[in-house]
């Protein structure tokens, strides 16, 4: 399967998303090497044009870029024309007139990236770093990465997560992570349980391939998971009568000290950060043996080399002349 | 007086006939009438409609001239079989003085391709806070009938009884854009199994169907009528329903892009199909379509909403809500009551023309054809199957365009004068 862009995680199908974690394991070794380079992309310009703050998804990438050697330029709309009012269309078509050869693209707006795929302003390819509430596929594959690593260690080559349970929680509504994780981890052949505040879940989830649950306790001594997910509660829900209080929710659907005992042993922490500690996720969880919120934020790199290596090298980009 | 000879039209009930027009009126609808000195249309295998009418029209001028004109909108509805259009008031400056209304009037009459019929805002500047002067427009020379703040609902419900009531005096008729606000902040389109995997904002059908549940309420506690605009979810169809039964004086519209398109489309995130009320689901598209053929929806209302293209040409939760539709109208009926086999031509002419005639009190419009009627009469070419491309709006915000769709509109007689002919549009307008 020959990938133009990455916007969506349905855009994966097994075999793309298995030889994806797969390069993702060789970028990994790179990246324990003293000289954490790849010349890839050399000669090739990558663009990160962030409409929405995110330090973090944009150093990963850019880290991710600069090691397989593209020439890499970080676009803020904080500070540029974006902010004067220059609309998404200028900016694409800005960066076209420049000859760019990817688009990593950040937006508060959903289906921003695939507007900017398909609108015709631009050529390169696109690569949804977080649209709205809508997805953020590298993100899922980042998680893939880390969950495949962790239960099946130097086996992982070749495999999915056939038969793995997931429980993800939190603010399932609102959130691009829940929604590729939703899609990546069916294709991969997981067990997706999702729980969440009767506010926080879809109004008509019924496309949704997940079971969903109200109840955290419950849920995690029936489905024993292999990993939970904790999703970061936004500031702006707090105020907006989703839940009572930052205090009930905690209690109720965080991963606290009090919860913790009813996980299995072996079963994994998963954040995609940035945490909540106190609120959606305890201290004592976030710090657990078996805690990969870190491994998630080096992983991120190597997945989003891998992915850049499947659209950007070889004979796809409309650049080679 | 110029004389006009409609040759063997196929008339709503289905007979066919002659239709001879004098000046403005038809003089007689008959077989074999003479064609001596009046200028000859064929319309064989042609059905004759009485000019349709629009009761939900965004001309947009004054104010935001670079979506449409009341010109280009009238020749617009010209080209799509209508001979009056109902302008709604959310102009700059609102419509909400007898002076804007008696403009829009004025400037639609100089356009001269249909009867300009301006609609007065409920409330100052559309703000919802305090009643328009409903009367010194009713009493202007626009002579308004139909009230509404289109593009807001009238939430407030003590607001939304005296307009009600106040409108009581001179006839007048409330046009309710039925959204709850609160319950659709930052929405974007139908809450349903799409948005949930689209991560747009959802508009909950909850939203419109508790504010036409209370205004036929408010309007059977104060006996005054209510209508309801663009009515886009089977649970509204059910509250009207049960409305109608019990009595109380409601009537509805539905737009073509309701009885036709569904929140699917938004899977594309192209803006054109952003639209509010936003598009629903086949469920709701069913039931809106056997409302229609049933009665208990009373009309088709365009809601035709043309916005330049940079409104469109952006990201979904940027870009403007509407879409054209004055063009494409009468082919959504015919696919929704005549090709469908559930309903017939004469129907046809309620939803779009009698029914709406009636609802915004124009006595020269929605008459039968007959001798002694105004001529307003439209010929359709119902064999025809033309895939949507153009229109005649400045705008082309058309999510029709690459449809094929049924039937086209092949001549308009706007007041005796022909607007449209031969699918072709008159260079100038009647007056």
């Amino acid at each position: 399967m020959s990938l133009k862009h990455l916007l969506s995680a349905a855009d994966l199908d097994r075999a793309t998303a298995i030889e994806i974690l797969d390069t993702a394991e060789e970028m990994a070794g790179v990246n324990s090497r003293d000289i954490k380079k790849l010349p890839t992309l050399r000669g090739k310009t990558v663009v990160n044009l962030f409409f929405e703050d995110s330090t973090r998804t944009r150093i990963s990438f850019e880290l991710a870029e600069k090691r397989l050697s593209a020439d890499v330029i970080n676009f803020a709309a904080k500070g540029s024309s974006v902010s004067k009012g220059e609309s998404l269309k200028d900016t694409a078509q800005t960066l076209e007139a420049m000859g760019t050869d990817a688009v990593v693209i950040r937006h508060s707006a959903s289906g921003a990236a695939q507007v900017l795929a398909h609108s015709g302003w631009i050529n390169g390819a696109i690569i949804n770093a977080g649209d709205g509430t809508h997805e953020h596929p590298t993100q899922a594959l980042l998680d893939a990465f880390t969950m495949r690593r962790r239960i099946h260690g130097a086996a992982s080559h070749g495999k999915g997560l056939d038969g793995i349970k997931v429980v993800i929680v939190g603010d399932i509504l609102h959130s691009r992570v829940a929604r590729s994780n939703l899609l990546l981890l069916n294709t991969l052949g997981a067990e997706v349980h999702m729980v969440a505040p009767p506010t926080l879940f879809p109004a008509f989830p019924q496309n949704w391939n997940a079971t969903l649950h109200y109840d955290f306790d419950d849920a995690l001594i029936k489905v024993q998971p292999d990993a939970v997910m904790m999703l970061r509660v936004q500031g702006e829900r707090m105020n907006a009568s989703y839940f009572p209080s930052e205090r009930e929710y905690s209690r109720i659907w965080g991963l606290n000290a009090d919860r913790l005992p009813l996980l299995r042993d072996d079963a994994l922490i998963m954040h995609p950060g940035p945490m909540n500690r106190g609120l959606e996720i305890s201290s004592v969880a976030a710090d657990h043996k078996n805690s990969t919120v870190l491994e998630q934020v080096a992983n991120g790199v190597s997945v989003r080399m891998a992915v850049m290596y499947h659209l950007l090298s070889g004979e796809r980009t409309h650049t080679d002349v | 007086m110029s004389k006009i000879l409609i040759q063997g039209a196929t008339l709503p009930n289905g007979t066919v006939a002659d239709i001879a027009i004098e000046g403005d009126k038809i003089t007689a609808v008959g077989t074999g009438l003479s064609t001596d000195g009046a200028s000859v249309i064929d319309a064989k295998g042609l059905v004759a409609l009485p000019g349709l009418v629009d009761l939900h029209t965004h001309l947009r001028e004054p104010g935001f001239e670079q979506s449409e004109t009341i010109l280009t909108g009238s020749q617009s509805a010209a080209a799509g079989g209508f001979t009056a259009v109902h302008a709604m008031a959310n102009t700059l400056p609102v419509q909400d003085t007898a002076g804007v209304v008696e403009q829009v009037q004025r400037i639609g009459f100089e356009a001269g391709y249909v009867d300009v019929v301006p609609v007065g805002a409920v409330t100052v500047g559309l703000d919802g806070k305090q009643l328009a002067e409903l009367g010194a427009m009713a009493n202007s020379k626009a002579r308004v009938r139909v009230f509404s703040d289109d593009g807001k609902c009238v939430h407030d419900p003590v607001l939304m009884r005296r307009a009600l009531e106040y409108v009581k005096s001179f006839g007048g008729v409330i046009a309710q854009h039925a959204q709850e606000p609160r319950l659709t902040e930052g929405a974007q389109m139908n809450e349903g199994k799409v948005s949930a995997e689209l991560g747009l904002t959802g508009w909950p059908s909850v939203a419109e169907e508790s504010i036409i549940a209370r205004d036929v309420l408010l309007a059977e506690h104060v006996g005054s009528r209510v209508h309801i605009c663009h009515l886009s979810t089977a649970g509204s169809v059910e509250i009207v329903r049960w409305a109608k039964a019990r009595g109380i004086n409601v009537t509805a519209e539905v737009t073509p892009h309701h009885l036709l398109l569904t929140d699917e489309l938004a899977r594309s995130y192209d803006a054109v199909y952003k639209v509010n009320p936003p598009l629903r689901t086949q469920e709701d598209v069913i039931a809106l379509r056997a409302a229609l053929v049933d009665g208990t929806i009373d009309i088709i209302a365009t809601d035709h909403a043309p916005h330049p293209a940079e409104a469109k040409d952006c990201e979904w939760q940027a870009a403007a809500f509407g879409m054209l539709g004055l063009e494409i109208a009468a082919s959504v009926a015919q696919d929704v009551l005549i090709d469908s086999g559930a309903s017939n031509w004469q129907r046809l002419a309620e939803v779009l023309s009698h029914n709406p005639a009636r609802i915004g009190s124009l006595d020269e419009q929605g008459q039968e054809i007959a001798a002694g009627s105004i001529a307003n009469i439209t010929l359709i070419d119902p064999s025809v199957k033309r895939e949507i491309s153009t229109s005649h709006s400045k705008s082309s915000n058309n999510p029709y365009r690459g449809l094929t769709l049924p039937g086209a509109v092949v001549h308009t007689i706007y007041r005796g004068y022909p607007t449209l002919a031969n699918g072709v549009l008159a260079e100038a307008g009647r007056n």
